[in-house]
């Protein structure tokens, strides 16, 4: 049956009878007459064969660009066969949250290697069991900081423009009043920052690679921040974490950020992974599910979802976040693609994104009327000038198979991973010749 | 079970990626990382046998029943899988331009049609990316569009005791204060009461229909009605859909906005806790409230638009689109009728697993049929033989059946709430209907076994306490501990 | 039995309060011990906070329940019981040692309980 129902008409007559009823409609006696649905006007049940052909149908209207040179919030990168392999096993497919310990060890448990494993890249001493996606990871982190004496955010204006918005639209519903600090040259000003300090000041945020690819001073911010008594939030790239300073290295007290680069594909734009990690003094701020290790009573180490009391099924209007169901999966999977790739691989898919990117950068500054508009460094991702208008190039490069730059006020950001060949970025580079 | 961190050994690894094929680069001083990364050092086979052993310590709906009440956890189409990792749709940025990804941009409008129709609403956003976060969408909305009209007065939000708790926190996350209205002893709004708290400070109701107690409740349009009155909005809490869908839609009942949970109602799995996703939908009249990115029609195709007055964004992005692609795949499946004959089956696989119980345990609220859930309350057990709620739970594992949940809705005293769900056949729950009178037994002869429940799985009760007074929340390698 | 001091005041709400003139000791009784279960977290004010007779002054939290504890004064926080934070078993283990927040400059207090009444309660209360 199309609708994934054991029983025949038979077994449901006989059912209706041990119960002592003549129809189905007795059991909605209670419904009102006058609201019942006669027929939804939707289209029939179908086969699975036809489903799938029209779902085919649907994807095959999308272009999968087999050249990509475009971040900004989801990078391409790649996903070892043992992370998929591992994340369709059905029974952490279909498992429902891990409150019945008992058996649930084996959720438990990789959710304890995935807070471990955040830790240890984040240089922060406890994680959550993910939330969402870096976005609202840190309006979270901004509501953790939240204070009776401290209401005023403080959001760097070089971090992605959706994550400013949803700490906006956060603090839309909290009261926070947000503040940006603006950019000067492509970073955070921290002259601006500075000024902006004061004792109203419950946090600031500050993104790592920023938006435009540059790596920002974070500790002396982090020191300024904590000058004036506020926490400092640190919005990071995990694959940068192998190789660039920790917000733990910076002083940070709180460190989120996207996680879909650890093993999830870009599936416009989710399921994602945010993560989330604090120092010891803020653990228990940490929205959402945490797992902790304990024993049985037989002293047998156990795992278990802790610090419960926290959360909204026990605290309801007294909880300080809502969060109920996460990213499960998407963390396990982000933990079997550390555990796959370990310290070394992620160190070399970072070098692999860092080489590429500057060979890409040298490339496309080959290309006259191509300038970096930052010059400096950066980890993976840079703005270029551009010539000609945006929209033209990128359709030049589509034509030729390849998913350019995200045009920005100031150019077009350039993304490159470890991911894009040598090949590749030469193409890229003869197509902008030929287009432009 | 060792730890990955205990199976690791320095120098193993998986050969991954290629050597690099460009000069490297180099970051500038001051900027690199000091701490060394430590993470598991393991050749693939080790890892892959990881996590067939974690596999095979964990449950799924794949493994056997799961009535967990609230949760609605039934079967997981295996086709789901197959259509959300389609090329197209998995390799697909989200930064592309419209012109490219009209096949995403039609599964979503796709979709919001078909659930606007189930739900009887206008419009949808699939942004929320779990059954809180629409919530905390939809109350947002709720609030911009009050003060949107110039009503600055509308601070509070009600919500019945049985509501689930991300009701209330939600509320609490847009700013609102939460008045608590009792049911009525038949378990439903007591309707006095809901008259006396509705004002014209009242935003809103936040309800589930049926309850959480799997009542529906006979007086929805008044109750409904009573809040339009005072000037307040009525939003539906969409968890228990499953009881009703095809049958009754929430646009029906008066409901202004509602929250759906497709990893219950719409089959997508649960993955452990997540990723889910919340759409919200609704009417017409605060369609200029939804979230960005809200599929319309443009004029070269497809296109996102951002409505007038948009609450903004609760996340980067458009929501956990692989998830509404396994729900879009759900839907076309089932068709009009199968969506229909899904909720009517879980109605009456919960009456009949109820009826089977009935003078085994006591029923709460059994008078009158149930919906798709039922509540068993355990008071009297515990009264009388020392059982309680927990000791049935726990002794249930034993027998490789997932508990009803427990201790939840909060008005019923030692409760358990079951939810079969449709796609269970009759003899796995006649299988657990007996499972359960062998413990009721149990209480008589043995309860000491079952207080001490269970006694077949990887581990016995954990030491929770412990676990809250002294937490541990990450590996700490031996060098690390004090 | 429950235990109940003679020296002490009670609120309805099971929390116990020493009056030392115009300060006051404040903590919770054995029977809120009792009912609440193994306590894993206390969260407690800050020194210098205003607290209000019958409102809430923190909570206390166990594995799977928070409960809150209300001040039976009106009046200032002049210290809290730091100990209680890394172990609030305190609380269990001697509920009437384990005072949670010293309060001074009392404005106002609650209908406060003897001994005898606070125990006549409990035992109603059952």
């Amino acid at each position: 049956m199309g609708s994934y129902i054991p029983s025949t008409a038979a077994e449901r007559q006989e059912m209706l009878e041990a119960i002592g009823c003549k129809s189905i409609d007795e059991l909605y006696a209670q419904v009102p007459a006058e609201m019942k649905v006669e027929r939804l006007d939707i289209p029939e049940g179908k086969s699975e064969l036809e489903v799938r052909r029209i779902l085919e149908g649907i994807a095959s209207k999308n272009t999968v660009f087999p050249s990509v040179f475009r971040g900004a919030g989801a990078y391409r990168h790649y996903i070892p066969s043992i992370v998929k392999s591992v994340t369709s096993k059905e029974t952490f497919l279909t498992a429902y949250t891990p409150y019945q310990a008992e058996i649930s060890q084996g959720v438990l448990q990789s959710i304890f290697e995935y807070q471990t494993m955040i830790c240890a890249l984040t240089g922060m001493d406890a994680s959550n069991a993910s939330v969402y996606d870096g976005a609202s990871a840190a309006a979270e982190a901004v509501a953790m900081c939240r204070d009776r004496k401290r209401n005023t955010v403080l959001v760097s204006a070089a971090a992605h423009p959706m994550v400013l918005q949803t700490i906006e639209t956060y603090c839309f519903g909290n009261g926070m009043e947000v503040k940006t600090v603006p950019m000067k040259n492509g970073f955070t000003d921290q002259e601006a920052l500075g000024a902006l300090l004061d004792d109203t000041v419950a946090c600031f945020y500050l993104q790592q690679p920023n938006y435009y690819g540059r790596i920002e001073s974070a500790a002396d911010m982090g020191e300024a921040v904590h000058g004036c008594g506020g926490k400092f939030i640190m919005g990071v790239n995990p694959i940068a974490m192998a190789v660039l300073k920790t917000p733990g290295e910076c002083g940070a007290d709180i460190a989120v950020g996207e996680g879909q680069p650890l093993g999830l594909p870009l599936s416009f734009g989710g399921p994602y992974l945010g993560f989330m990690a604090a120092k010891s003094a803020m653990a228990r701020k940490l929205p959402g599910r945490i797992v902790g290790e304990t024993a049985d009573h037989d002293g047998r180490r156990a795992y278990v979802l802790t610090l419960q009391a926290r959360e909204q099924h026990i605290r309801r209007e007294k909880a300080s976040s809502n969060v109920c169901s996460n990213q499960a999966l998407c963390a396990m999977t982000a933990a079997v693609y550390l555990a796959a790739m370990g310290a070394k691989g992620l160190r070399q898919a970072a070098e692999g994104c860092m080489a590429h990117a500057r060979y890409a950068a040298e490339r496309i500054c080959s290309v006259p009327g191509f300038d970096m508009v930052y010059p400096g460094p950066y980890f993976h991702e840079f703005v270029t000038t551009c010539p000609v208008k945006p929209e033209r190039l990128l359709e030049g490069l589509a034509l030729r198979g390849i998913l350019g730059g995200l045009p920005v006020e100031s150019g077009i950001l350039w993304c490159a991973t470890e991911m894009n060949t040598r090949q590749e970025i030469d193409a890229l580079e003869a197509a902008i010749r030929e287009v432009c | 079970m060792e730890l990955l961190f205990e199976k690791s050994r320095a120098g193993r690894g998986c050969d991954l990626l290629p050597p690099l094929d460009v000069p490297p680069a180099h970051l500038m001083e001051g900027t690199e990382r000091r701490t060394p990364l430590r993470l598991p050092e393991m050749s693939e086979v080790d890892l892959s046998r990881h996590y067939s052993e974690l596999e095979r310590r964990s449950h799924g709906v794949n493994n056997g029943f799961y009535p967990l009440g609230s949760c609605t956890m039934k079967y997981n189409p295996r086709i789901h899988e197959e259509t959300a990792a389609l090329p197209g749709f998995a390799g697909v940025h989200p930064s592309q331009g419209a012109d490219t990804v009209q096949g995403c941009l039609e599964a979503l409008y796709l979709a919001e049609e078909l659930l606007c129709e189930i739900t009887g609403m206008d419009g949808m956003t699939f942004m929320p990316a779990a059954g809180a976060h629409g919530e905390f969408t939809a109350l947002l909305m709720v609030k911009k569009y009050h003060l949107d009209r110039g009503d600055t007065q509308r601070t509070k939000i009600i919500v019945p005791d049985s509501a689930h708790g991300t009701n209330p926190a939600s509320a609490a996350m847009c700013g609102f204060t939460v008045v608590n209205v009792p049911s009525n002893p038949q378990g439903g709004v007591d309707l006095e009461a809901l008259k006396a708290a509705v004002g014209p400070d009242t935003a809103g109701l936040m309800l589930t229909n049926p309850n959480t107690l799997g009542l529906f409740d006979p007086n929805i349009l008044e109750i409904t009605q009573i809040v339009h009155d005072a000037g307040g909005l009525a939003y539906y809490d969409g968890a228990n859909l499953n009881a009703v869908m095809g049958v009754a839609r929430p646009g029906d009942m008066g409901f202004d906005l509602v929250h759906l949970n497709l990893h219950k109602t719409f089959s997508t799995p649960h993955g452990g806790g997540g990723p889910g996703s919340g759409p919200v939908g609704c009417k017409r009249f605060l369609m200029d409230f939804l979230p960005n990115y809200h599929v319309a029609e443009g004029e070269h195709g497809l296109e996102f638009d951002r409505p007038c007055k948009s609450i903004g964004s609760v996340k980067a992005f458009y929501g956990n689109f692989a998830v509404v692609v396994k729900a879009l795949t759900y839907i076309l499946t089932l068709g009009a009728e199968g969506i229909t004959e899904a909720a009517q089956g879980a109605v009456l696989n919960a009456n009949y697993m109820r009826e089977m119980l009935r003078g085994t345990y006591d029923i709460a609220y059994g008078d009158g049929p149930c919906m798709h859930e039922f509540v068993l309350t355990l008071a009297g057990l515990k009264k009388e033989k020392g059982v309680s709620a927990m000791d049935v739970a726990k002794a249930l594992l034993d027998h490789g059946i997932h508990p009803p949940t427990m201790y939840f809705p909060l008005i019923v005293e030692e409760a358990l709430m079951a939810e079969p769900t449709e796609t269970e056949s009759r003899e796995t729950l006649d299988r657990a209907v007996e499972v359960l009178k062998t413990i009721r037994a149990q209480a008589d002869t043995d309860p000491e076994r079952l207080h001490t429940a269970p006694h077949t799985t990887p581990i016995g009760r954990p030491d929770e306490v412990n676990a809250a007074r002294h937490p541990v929340l990450r590996y700490l390698y031996p060098e690390e501990r004090t | 039995m429950m235990n109940t001091p003679e020296n002490l005041l009670y609120t309805k709400s099971h929390e116990w309060v020493l009056m030392e003139g115009d300060t006051a000791r404040v903590g919770l009784t054995d029977h809120a011990q009792e009912a609440l279960g193994d306590l894993v977290f206390v969260n407690l004010p800050e020194v210098g906070d205003t607290l209000t007779c019958g409102e809430a002054l923190g909570d206390v939290e166990s594995v799977k329940a928070v409960s809150d504890v209300y001040s039976p004064v009106s009046g200032t926080v002049k210290a809290v019981n730091e100990a209680l934070l890394d172990a609030p078993e305190g609380i269990n283990a001697d509920p009437y040692g384990a005072w949670l927040v010293e309060v001074e400059g009392i404005t106002d207090k609650e209908d406060l309980l003897d001994a005898a009444a606070y125990a006549a309660l409990c035992a109603e209360e059952g």
